[in-house]
């Protein structure tokens, strides 16, 4: 469990960090999100103790971490891949981290294994790719076993079967009753990790619920129907009142339907169905929508002679649901 | 409160799984001990060539340490780095999450690596000391003569000091090439010129490495240099007030400042 | 246009890259897959003419690259956010590019307001975030206007926004009719962003395709179906009535039935003749992640394993048996959708599978023996077929670079 409380970073006139308080709970994986500058780095260090806050609390287990003996049992952090000395062997790396909190060094052995760095243990870190720094970074977080796990960026750099792992990881580790703390700015990634988010911008909280609230306040939901009986299906969602909306492909779509009654009214009216399925906008939608506004380095969409390839602009993303949710939105995907 | 020798043993693997360890340390070593021999050879060659002053105050065990002044730039070098690449390489996040309290962080972290450097910096002066006297022939002393001892064991200690001030000031830069930036020139320039500009000598006196090599010297004012206004021991004290200051601003300036 | 003939590039003894021939085509943004390892980097270097093939030949709109009159103009590329010389500002650095292509000084002042980095032109580059350095890095790219560009995991260290625009950026320049190849590890941002695909493994290319005949070749599309959920009796009939018409049907944890084998109007035929009303029929399509596992599996240098957590004191604090469970019906829509049968990383062809379906459940169904570890669905492939799959000599040329 970690707390914040009151939480505050300013660095001379500007504020990083503004009267923070959440708690992170053990048993679920806890999203951290907001977009660049928001003051997520700025928190995780915090948490860790590397920053000190201008005001405001962290308790870790109830305990500031300077009152940790030997934090590592208790707290894993992967902060960034470059935490390592690189004239040292992987090995060596974390073998001096584990000696400093009496860690066996037989552990050292095992957390490489477990990230697949075996092979290269006693290579170099600095001819490591940011992939290989990743796992060395993760191995470190998992040294001491700890309750508490935080990971910034993790799959930075990974690729497709890291990124499995890893978020099986993490899924694995909360269900064991771990307290797991993770940051991202990849909304399909955090989509499917993590059950609980946190919502930071320009140092405020922004959120603080559970995922599927999440999108349900902050997007559209829609029941789809297909039928080949379109005349009567719209008809009869006519008489019945439901306000539809019709998609270029042949489908209808009713706005925060309950699905089950719309189901029981085609069976009413005998109409067959070719689909019937509730839609909920993503991750990355719902953020986009909420977090509009606090965002610091804007991509413009400057049209200029010579036909540069002008970026769209920047906050259009979250008016045109049906482009970006096509392939990624439908339920589960 | 995190356990003492549990970090002590942490920053011991630090020390020496790295390179740069070795090949300082042994540059210090080789440097000083070359140094120092091909410059007894020369003064035992060049020995009638000194004028009466010099011969008057010539002294066998200073000559013998004549290696020090590019020596102990290897051991800048060695203190700059058991510091700074916590930084250069951000293992300084790694390092502070495991051992949150700063005082045993660096305590510990400054301990192992000043061991090491006196170590390393006796077997120096001991070596130094026995192969000068070597190659001086008659001009030669002994470790038994008065005095000699105190100023081969105060080589060491000289060494190991250069080491440790390194050491803070690197903790209080955060930044190996700022800190070899800085102290390389000292050592090697500053120091060495303004000892010789009659104006600035009353101050360079009291240079941390002006005042610390006064425990080199065997013969008082030897090789008919300026009277200093403090004696070996005086001379070494200044110099540890130095280390001192260095050390308490690098310690403070880890606790206040963010990581 | 893009065209690779029986490229192959050899360090030593290792091939990084094997007889790879694939054309990368204008108008469509071409997603450039594989695993660590798998030679992507080198054949992006060859392509720009960094690297320098053992055999076969890679040209760009019918030149290599070397041969390209002013290619700067024609080829833009990202491939490292950090080759920026950190101490230059931002616009002195395209500046400097700009020139040497003969690249009017406005168009620098132009992308730099395409990546949305006007503000901090002037700054030295060196205090960049990895997010700001990618847009320089993009901005480079941009620079002379090029018809085809290369993108080497262009979404690195960009913050939600920036990932947004990235995609619409790639997209938009494909539609204007320029060839866009991007290599990326993120398989649910490619989901979005590419139209073709080029999978390599082992320096071998494994595939080179749509996106939408990849995700169907390589995984199994299902539909879920939900009876009234108050009635077991419906459920039942329906199981039955779908077996019966040749469809494959298990049942998810939320009690809705996933039905593989049956297009969408036959089930709702068949419910319709049995009599079953529908509170649920949705097609569901793999996602390209799975599709991708499937197909790449044993083509994987650096593979993860279950943390075996010998060599600590008492395993775990008593505190903690089994966690509460968390109602997670409103969250489950959110997990990957259960790969039709299994793990992706299992081998064998998908088949019905015996336990419960791996679901968003049943990844956190808490198990009753908790501190028993390792925990009964470890997060990757088991220790034991590791062996074959580690190269000899795992410091690929790509990875230690």
């Amino acid at each position: 469990m970690i707390e914040l409380e009151g939480l505050t970073k300013r660095y001379g006139s500007k504020v990083a960090v503004d009267q923070l308080s959440f708690q992170v709970r053990p048993g679920v994986v806890t999203g951290f999100l907001g977009p660049n500058g928001a003051g997520k780095s700025t928190t995780m260090r915090m948490l860790l103790d590397l920053d000190n806050p201008t005001s405001g609390s962290v308790r870790i287990d109830g305990k500031h971490y300077r009152e940790l003996a030997e934090p590592l049992k208790y707290i894993g952090a992967l902060l960034d891949a470059k935490a390592m000395h690189g004239g040292r062997t992987a090995y060596n790396n974390l073998l001096c981290l584990a000696q400093s909190n009496r860690i066996p060094a037989a552990r050292v052995s095992e957390v490489l294994d477990t990230v697949g760095l075996t092979a290269v243990a006693k290579k170099k870190a600095k001819g490591f790719s940011l992939g290989m720094g990743q796992r060395l970074g993760i191995a470190s977080a998992l040294l001491g076993d700890p309750e508490i796990l935080m990971f910034d960026e993790p799959v930075n750099g990974l690729d497709p079967e890291g990124i499995h792992w890893i978020r099986n990881l993490m899924k694995q580790l909360a269900g064991e009753g771990r307290t797991i703390f993770v940051s991202s700015h990849l909304m399909s990634e955090m989509a499917l990790t993590a059950d609980h988010l946190i919502v930071i911008g320009q140092g405020r909280l922004l959120a603080d619920t559970s995922m599927a609230d999440f999108i349900r306040q902050n997007s559209r939901s829609f029941v789809r129907l297909r039928s080949p009986q379109w005349e009567r299906l719209l008809d009869v969602l006519h008489q019945a009142g439901v306000p539809f909306l019709q998609t270029g492909d042949g489908a209808i779509e009713v706005d925060n339907g309950r699905i089950e009654a719309l189901g029981e009214l085609a069976a009413q009216h005998q109409l067959v169905l070719h689909e019937l399925s509730g839609q909920q906008a993503s991750l990355e939608e719902a953020f986009m929508q909420m977090t509009a506004g606090s965002v610091e380095y804007h991509a413009h969409g400057a049209t200029t002679p010579g036909g540069p390839p002008a970026a769209p602009p920047d906050r259009g993303g979250a008016q045109e649901p049906p482009r970006w949710g096509a392939r990624g939105q439908d339920k589960g995907v | 409160m995190a356990s003492v020798p549990a970090v002590l043993k942490s920053e011991w693997t630090k020390i020496r799984t790295v390179s740069s360890t070795t090949w300082t340390l042994a540059c210090a070593l080789i440097v000083t001990v070359a140094i120092g021999a091909a410059l007894c050879a020369l003064m035992r060659s060049q020995f009638d060539d000194l004028g009466p002053a010099e011969r008057l105050t010539f002294d066998p065990t200073l000559i013998s340490f004549s290696g020090m002044i590019l020596g102990q730039l290897a051991m800048v070098v060695f203190g700059v780095l058991v510091v700074g690449t916590e930084y250069s390489s951000g293992m300084i996040r790694s390092s502070l999450a495991a051992v949150p309290r700063r005082g045993t962080f660096l305590f510990s972290k400054l301990a192992v690596a000043t061991l090491l450097a006196l170590v390393v910096g006796l077997v120096t002066s001991f070596v130094t000391f026995f192969l000068g006297q070597a190659l001086l022939g008659p001009h030669r002393t002994t470790i038994g003569a008065p005095n000699v001892l105190r100023a081969v064991v105060g080589a060491g200690l000289y060494m190991a000091l250069i080491a440790l001030f390194s050491m803070g000031v690197a903790a209080m830069l955060r930044s190996s090439m700022l800190s070899l930036g800085i102290l390389m020139p000292f050592f090697f320039l500053i120091s060495q010129i303004l000892s010789a500009v009659p104006g600035a000598k009353t101050v360079a006196r009291y240079f941390p490495d002006r005042a610390g090599s006064q425990i080199m010297q065997v013969v008082p004012d030897a090789m008919n240099s300026d009277p200093a206004p403090y004696g070996p021991w005086g001379g070494l004290g200044i110099m540890a007030l130095w280390v001192i200051a260095a050390l308490a601003g690098g310690y403070l300036v880890l606790r206040h400042r963010d990581a | 246009m893009i065209e690779a003939v029986g490229l192959t590039k050899r360090y030593g003894a290792k091939t990084a890259v094997h007889n790879l021939s694939f054309q990368v085509r204008p108008g469509t943004v071409t997603g450039f897959l594989g695993p660590n390892g798998s030679g992507k980097s080198t054949t992006m270097r060859m392509i720009l003419g960094l690297d320098r093939p053992t055999s076969g030949h890679v040209t760009i709109g019918g030149h290599p690259f070397r041969g390209l009159p002013n290619a700067p103009r024609q080829v833009g590329a990202l491939l490292d956010a950090k080759a920026v010389h950190g101490g230059r500002s931002a616009r002195s650095h395209l500046l400097s590019l700009a020139q040497l292509a003969g690249i009017p000084a406005r168009r620098v002042d132009e992308v730099l307001g395409v990546v949305g980095l006007q503000q901090v032109a002037k700054q030295r580059s060196k205090g960049f975030s990895l997010g700001m350095g990618q847009r320089l890095g993009i901005a480079a790219a941009l620079l002379g206007d090029p018809q085809v560009l290369l993108f080497d995991e262009p979404v690195n260290g960009l913050d939600p926004e920036g990932i947004l625009w990235v995609r619409n950026l790639m997209k938009q320049l494909a539609a204007e009719g320029r060839t866009v190849f991007v290599s990326s590890h993120l398989m649910s941002e490619m989901a979005v962003t590419a139209e073709h695909l080029i999978v390599i493994g082992r320096g071998q290319l494994l595939a080179d395709m749509s996106v939408k005949d990849f995700i169907s070749h390589n995984s199994a599309d299902f539909a879920r179906v939900r009876a009234p959920g108050t009635d077991p009796a419906q459920r039942e009939k329906l199981t039955s009535a779908l077996t019966e018409a040749g469809g494959q049907v298990l049942p998810e944890p939320d009690g809705a039935l996933r039905v593989t084998g049956l297009p969408l109007p036959r089930i709702s035929e068949v419910a319709h003749e049995a009599d079953v009303r529908l509170w649920e029929l949705s097609p569901h399509q793999a996602s390209l992640e799975e599709a991708y596992m499937r197909m790449t599996q044993g083509a994987v240098d650096y593979r993860s394993t279950a943390d075996q957590k010998a060599g600590l004191q008492p395993a775990v604090p008593p505190g903690y048996a089994p966690p509460p469970v968390i109602p997670d019906v409103p969250q489950q829509g959110w997990y990957a959708p259960p790969p039709p049968g299994q793990n992706p990383y299992a081998a064998g062809p998908p088949q019905a599978p015996v336990h419960p379906p791996l679901g968003s459940d049943a990844v956190r169904q808490p198990d009753p023996q908790a501190p028993a570890r390792p925990a009964p669905r470890p997060p990757a492939a088991p220790p034991v077929p590791q062996a074959p799959d580690t190269p000899a000599a795992p410091t690929t040329p790509e990875d230690a670079r």
